[in-house]
């Protein structure tokens, strides 16, 4: 085949009622050749020629076909190689029907049909929560069967290595609220408060509140994740084929590190945060240490440590059961991890400001 | 036939959604045998294999292994009965944060109290019978496909199971991967005296190593019998079957509206 042919033109043009083509009908001119189609209005029952096409794939046939269906127009002077083409693409196009309208559901259809599942959903993880509490019970029978060392690595991983960023998070959002506080406290000339506000807001409220979100986020995300590629490894099928329940290997030890893991983050978290006030308390408000940790002792009460942190092993469950519920929900494509992995964080944060908007009522109501 | 069944399915019927997996279907695995289950992709052949393991519980029927009746037994019942029987995935499904050796030990050390020194042993001789004793301290992540399938397989008979579930084993490995998967098979099955369930698409390897075959479609079984009745089976399902013909009463398009609406 000479090569030289190809840099021929790719257009066409109307001569005695006979649409002359030429040059390339392939993919890469299609977009071209579909606009100048478009701009003009052609005469009814014209021919088209062919016999200078040097080249015709399945778009240039199918853009053919279609303007021969349009002007009802006959094709002549085609090669074989294309008349064949043509025939197949046109064959399976000449019969043209209607467009189907898209099938839309009234609201009150979709309503229902999103209320089931979200049923569904919720007796799915209700039996969840039901087989962990089954194989719980069963442990506390006999503890020597808990899996100490998937718990520890658990903590290791979900935990220990979370201190850093936990540390500088706390400390900068010591930083903020003291600094916006301050602010108010000097006009009212009331500075020595600022020991008062940090410690509550704190150790009640935004250091047990900011560890768990921040775990939700780092190791919730990881425990979907981990038993979703699990899952599509078919390594949890390979389990239960071996007769272990993988709600015993793998959900509950990542459970218990995390209640063990997430109330010594929240201290960790508390020490970091009143630090960070302290520092601003001290160049913002001359406030020195010895004054602030002095004070500190005298106004923030046991209890206040406490309550923040008696709430952070349900944050824990929470973030474990629903972080590893959606990963044996994984099924069939790492898109499915990707999605269940966004809807494990969102859950688990929802559920953990939910939890904690309880424990404030709650707390309330027993007047502490 | 004289040998008794290890196996039994009676009746079984399974919808998928509205879907009709099996509809009313018989199977009998002969102990010390290899059963081929061939068919069409997406006919529910893994699907039976569930069932047989009791991960899916069949609409209707009767599935025993060795006199229990699978569907009805309790979760711990089911643990215990799965302890007999080993499986191997499609995709392997080894433990890809343990090495070759933790993988093969990993049944061993969950459902045994055997001391460090026998798992040792055990586990190298597993090892050896499928030939990667010198891949243990290897992580899954490093070894290639075919590989990665004779680890399943020496995991899988690490427990001495007395079934053995094959889940598409040759699919995409090479002709000799393909080969040595086969000879693992059959060498295995008879050595051990293990029952061997094979499912598989790849006509003329499976038939070459089965005792007996079944090949399913549309919730039907098509054909059965020995290899030799198999490839003398006159229906024409399962000539087109066990010769690749594409289109026949297994069609080549998948269920769709009009081509031509389609398209508009």
């Amino acid at each position: 085949m000479n090569h030289k042919s190809t840099d021929q033109k790719t257009d066409w043009q109307l001569e005695d009622n006979t649409l002359i083509c030429q040059g390339n009908w392939d993919i890469s001119h299609s977009q071209q050749l579909n606009q100048r189609f478009n701009k003009v209005d052609l005469p009814a029952k014209i021919a088209i020629d062919g016999s200078k096409i040097t080249k015709l794939d399945s778009v240039g046939a199918l853009l053919l076909s279609k303007i021969a269906n349009k002007y009802q127009a006959r094709l002549q002077n085609f090669s074989n190689e294309h008349a064949t083409l043509l025939k197949l693409v046109g064959k399976n196009t000449a019969e043209e029907q209607a467009l189907a309208k898209p099938t839309q559901h009234n609201l009150l259809y979709r309503i229902g049909k999103n209320s089931l599942e979200a049923y569904e959903h919720t007796k799915q993880f209700l039996a969840f929560i039901g087989e962990l509490v089954i194989t719980l019970i069963k442990t506390t029978y006999s503890p020597g069967a808990l899996r100490w060392r998937e718990i520890v690595s658990n903590i290791e991983s979900g935990g220990y290595k979370a201190l850093p960023i936990i540390g500088l998070l706390s400390f900068l959002i010591g930083v903020v609220l003291a600094y916006q506080m301050g602010i108010q406290l000097q006009t009212y000339g009331a500075n020595v408060f600022i020991v008062n506000f940090v410690g509550l807001a704190i150790l009640r409220e935004f250091g047990p509140l900011l560890t768990a979100i921040i775990i939700a986020g780092r190791t919730g995300s990881a425990f979907t994740a981990q038993l979703g590629m699990m899952q599509i490894n078919e390594e949890i099928d390979a389990l239960r084929a071996m007769g272990i329940a993988p709600i015993e290997l793998l959900v509950l030890p990542r459970i218990f590190a995390l209640i063990i893991a997430l109330p010594l983050l929240s201290v960790w978290s508390d020490i970091f945060g009143v630090l960070g006030g302290m520092l601003m308390a001290k160049s913002m408000l001359g406030i020195n240490f010895y004054d602030f940790l002095k004070r500190f002792q005298d106004v923030i009460q046991l209890k206040t440590y406490a309550i923040g942190l008696v709430k952070t092993p349900v944050f824990a469950l929470i973030i474990a059961s629903i972080g590893c519920y959606q990963g044996l929900q994984v099924s069939g494509s790492a898109e499915s991890v990707g999605r269940l992995t966004t809807k494990s964080v969102v859950q688990a944060i929802f559920f953990i400001i939910v939890a904690d908007a309880g424990f404030s009522i709650l707390f309330s109501w027993l007047g502490i | 036939m004289v040998t008794e069944s290890l196996v039994k399915i009676r009746n079984l019927t399974f919808y998928r959604g509205n879907r009709l997996i099996y509809d009313n279907v018989d199977f009998d695995i002969q102990r010390g045998k290899i059963i081929a289950v061939m068919g069409p992709s997406g006919t529910g052949k893994t699907t039976l294999l569930r069932l047989i393991g009791g991960q899916l519980r069949p609409h209707q029927g009767q599935i025993e292994i060795n006199g229990r009746n699978v569907p009805a037994l309790k979760q711990t019942e089911l643990y215990e009965v799965r302890r007999n029987i080993g499986m191997l995935f499609q995709n392997s499904g080894l433990f890809t944060n343990l090495t070759v050796f933790e993988n093969v030990a990993f049944p061993l050390r969950e459902h045994t109290h055997l001391s460090e020194a026998m798992i040792r042993d055990l586990v190298l001789m597993k090892l050896q019978a499928v030939g990667l004793r010198g891949a243990r301290d290897l992580m899954p992540s490093e070894l290639s496909g075919g590989m990665a399938r004779r680890v399943a397989l020496a995991r899988a008979i690490a427990l001495d199971p007395q079934l053995i579930m094959y889940d598409e084993p040759l699919t995409g490995q090479d002709p000799i991967a393909k080969g040595v998967i086969l000879q693992l098979i059959k060498r295995l099955n008879d050595a051990l005296g293990l029952t061997s369930i094979l499912v598989s698409h790849d006509v003329a390897e499976a038939l070459s190593i089965a005792d007996y075959a079944y090949i399913v479609s549309d919730g039907k079984i098509i054909g059965k019998g020995t290899p030799e009745e198999i490839r003398h089976n006159a229906a024409s399902a399962v000539q087109q079957f066990i010769q690749g013909l594409p289109d026949g009463i297994v069609p080549f398009h998948y269920p769709a509206k009009d081509y031509a609406e389609d398209l508009l």
